[in-house]
């Protein structure tokens, strides 16, 4: 087990580098030289030349590359050209609004779409498997902007239920954070609900077939233990892989989504710092991101021993 | 059965053309590629045409405006107009082109090179390592963040904006194309193939290119479908295809700021939207359904 971990985790380097190659050399290659950016429109020849310098640019390129992967482990993903602050300082500034939409979107979909999937798969080709396996192929389709704007169409400008956009901190009061937040997870919620609900049905489905079901009903358990305890538990290992997969959708839909509801999150610096050219920041959040999802997938693969024991490694 | 008499080709044309999906979503996306061919002759205006008195008005709203000659000609804007008095009813027509052609190269491309890198890694296990390594670091960033690194790159516009998508589409097709071929490679018709001194240019094109073809089919529909999301999604944020040129992204981002006041310059373009990509999806489940029968059983 110990070895394997280490193995998996060894695993991730090459991916991460490789990542980080990209990365460095997609925003090096871009027309236009960071100093001349930084230096601004009215600098001359010698000022440019200096903020070159003082950004180690005059080096050779592999130099570059390794004092800024050195800098980017200890945490300095250097200075942000249009905001002119430290980029570390400016993620941890944007951190939460991202962190609070994940987590309320994920278990958003999971109370939604784990039972929904098994009710389709114990129903299925009913009415109910149907209506279910229709909304996910529709969830599929809807652009999560056009159901951000759907949901505020109806629930905050029609309804006026809830408030239209932006963001409360947790500190400020659970309630006004949650009552924010409700409208974009909803919305962020529906494609990986969609997602979700299909893979439940299907792994389901496979368990549903086999003997050790059949027994279960024979010693005469409860149709909702069997489900719960027999069926889903040894469904679960599919399960939790989509919903790992599904991340790379979520960090996604949560750039679209913090747009769309002007949560001052990490998604909506992304799309800040495009618009503005920055590059350490655009480099520093994908990055970020890319690592966030490579982890979340390893740990994933690590939680299948502890949900299925017949898995050892 | 009627059916024995006919050729085995026949009769899977025959299942697809049954399959309900298949026909609704392909009548719906059928309908959409006429609307975007015929867009002049379906009572739009020019797309890009500025009224200033006629700003932010609702749908069905009626006027007259000069025409060259000096006459009054009654125009009405169906679906209302946007922030530049610019008619929200062509944009969407027009906006169409762009949807489609953007899947439709994104799906092409990244198919074409995707197949190419597929076989190679598939067939050439020396290769096979470091070609997926790769794959592996492309397919860790999250797609729409890659679209944007890319674009962040490009001055905005249509070609940056199709390879932009295109790029992490294309691991996507290599695992799939690779698993394909592994497992063809191991069947004993492409054995007695390699046994009767078959070379490998041959080989490769006669037994194991043929059996990628249904599944890129079916996965080359859900690219299109994605890739249509992505490109609106970029427009949207304001780093796609440059604001003026009519794409249903671009009118949802002129209908942002005056959202609360004038939905519907985002739901009409929105509702097109998702129906465009449903259509797509339908068409694509009901040709696994009938073309790739190994395929549904997986998902």
């Amino acid at each position: 087990m110990v070895s394997y971990l280490l193995r998996r985790i060894l695993a991730t380097i090459p991916v991460m580098l490789f990542v980080a190659v990209f990365i460095f050399l997609l925003l090096r290659l871009t027309p236009g030289d960071p100093a001349t950016i930084i230096a601004g429109d009215f600098a001359n020849e010698t000022q440019v030349a200096e903020i070159r310098e003082k950004l180690g640019l005059d080096e050779p390129m592999v130099t570059q590359f390794f004092v800024w992967i050195g800098n980017m482990v200890q945490g300095d993903f250097g200075e942000s050209f249009f905001y002119k602050k430290q980029v570390s300082d400016l993620i941890a500034s944007r951190i939460e609004p991202t962190l609070s939409l994940s987590l309320l979107t994920i278990v958003l979909t999971v109370t939604i779409a784990v039972p929904m999937g098994t009710l389709a798969a114990y129903k299925q080709g009913s009415w109910l498997d149907r209506g279910i396996m229709g909304f996910s192929v529709l969830g599929f389709s809807l652009p999560v902007f056009v159901i951000g704007y759907a949901l505020i169409y109806l629930f905050s400008i029609k309804l006026g239920w809830l408030p239209v956009q932006g963001y409360q901190r947790i500190s400020d009061g659970v309630g006004g954070w949650l009552l924010r937040l409700l409208l974009p997870s909803l919305a962020l919620a529906v494609i990986f609900v969609a997602f979700i609900a299909r893979m439940t049905r299907t792994s389901v489905l496979e368990v549903l077939g086999e003997d050790y079901i059949r027994t279960a009903r024979a010693k005469g358990q409860t149709e909702t233990r069997v489900l719960l305890r027999h069926a889903l538990r040894n469904a679960a290992v599919p399960i939790v892989t989509v919903i790992g997969l599904a991340f790379a959708i979520l960090i996604g839909g949560v750039v679209v989504t913090e747009s769309v509801f002007t949560l001052p999150g990490l998604g909506l610096l992304t799309v800040e710092a495009v618009l503005a050219r920055d590059f350490p920041t655009i480099q520093a959040v994908i990055l970020l991101f890319s690592f966030i999802y490579v982890l979340i997938n390893l740990m994933i693969d690590v939680s299948y021993t502890l949900l299925d024991p017949r898995i050892r490694y | 059965m009627a059916t024995a008499t006919l050729s085995p080709g026949r009769q899977t044309l025959r299942r697809i053309f049954r399959n309900p999906s298949v026909l609704i979503g392909g009548t719906l996306v059928l309908v959409i590629v006429l609307m975007g061919l015929f867009a002049p002759l379906l009572g739009t205006r020019d797309p890009s045409d500025i009224s200033p008195k006629d700003r932010n008005k609702p749908p069905g709203y009626e006027t007259t405006v000069r025409d060259y000659d000096g006459n009054k000609v009654p125009v009405v804007y169906r679906l209302g107009s946007d922030t530049l008095g610019r008619d929200v009813y062509s944009r969407i027509i027009y906006g169409a082109r762009i949807s489609l052609i953007v899947g439709i190269a994104v799906a092409a491309i990244s198919i074409s090179i995707g197949t190419v890198i597929g076989v190679i890694a598939g067939y050439f296990r020396w290769l096979d390592g470091i070609i997926m390594r790769i794959m592996d670091g492309l397919m860790a960033i999250p797609a729409i963040l890659l679209a944007i690194a890319v674009v962040s790159l490009f001055n905005a516009g249509l070609a940056s904006v199709i390879i932009a998508i295109t790029v992490p589409e294309v691991p996507r097709v290599v695992r799939l194309v690779r698993s394909i071929v592994l497992s063809i490679r191991e069947e004993p018709y492409v054995e007695a193939a390699i046994t009767a001194g078959t070379r490998t240019p041959l080989l490769l094109v006669r037994h194991v290119l043929p059996n990628t073809i249904a599944p890129l089919i079916v996965q080359g529909t859900f690219i299109v479908a994605s890739a249509i999301i992505v490109e609106a999604i970029l427009s949207f944020l304001g780093i796609g295809i440059p604001p003026e040129v009519p794409t249903w992204g671009n009118i949802m981002a002129e209908g942002r700021s005056v959202f609360q006041i004038f939905p519907h310059n985002i739901l009409y373009p929105g509702l097109v939207l998702a129906l465009t990509v449903l259509s797509i999806n339908m068409l694509g489940d009901g040709l696994r359904d009938t073309l790739d029968p190994r395929f549904a059983k997986r998902v």
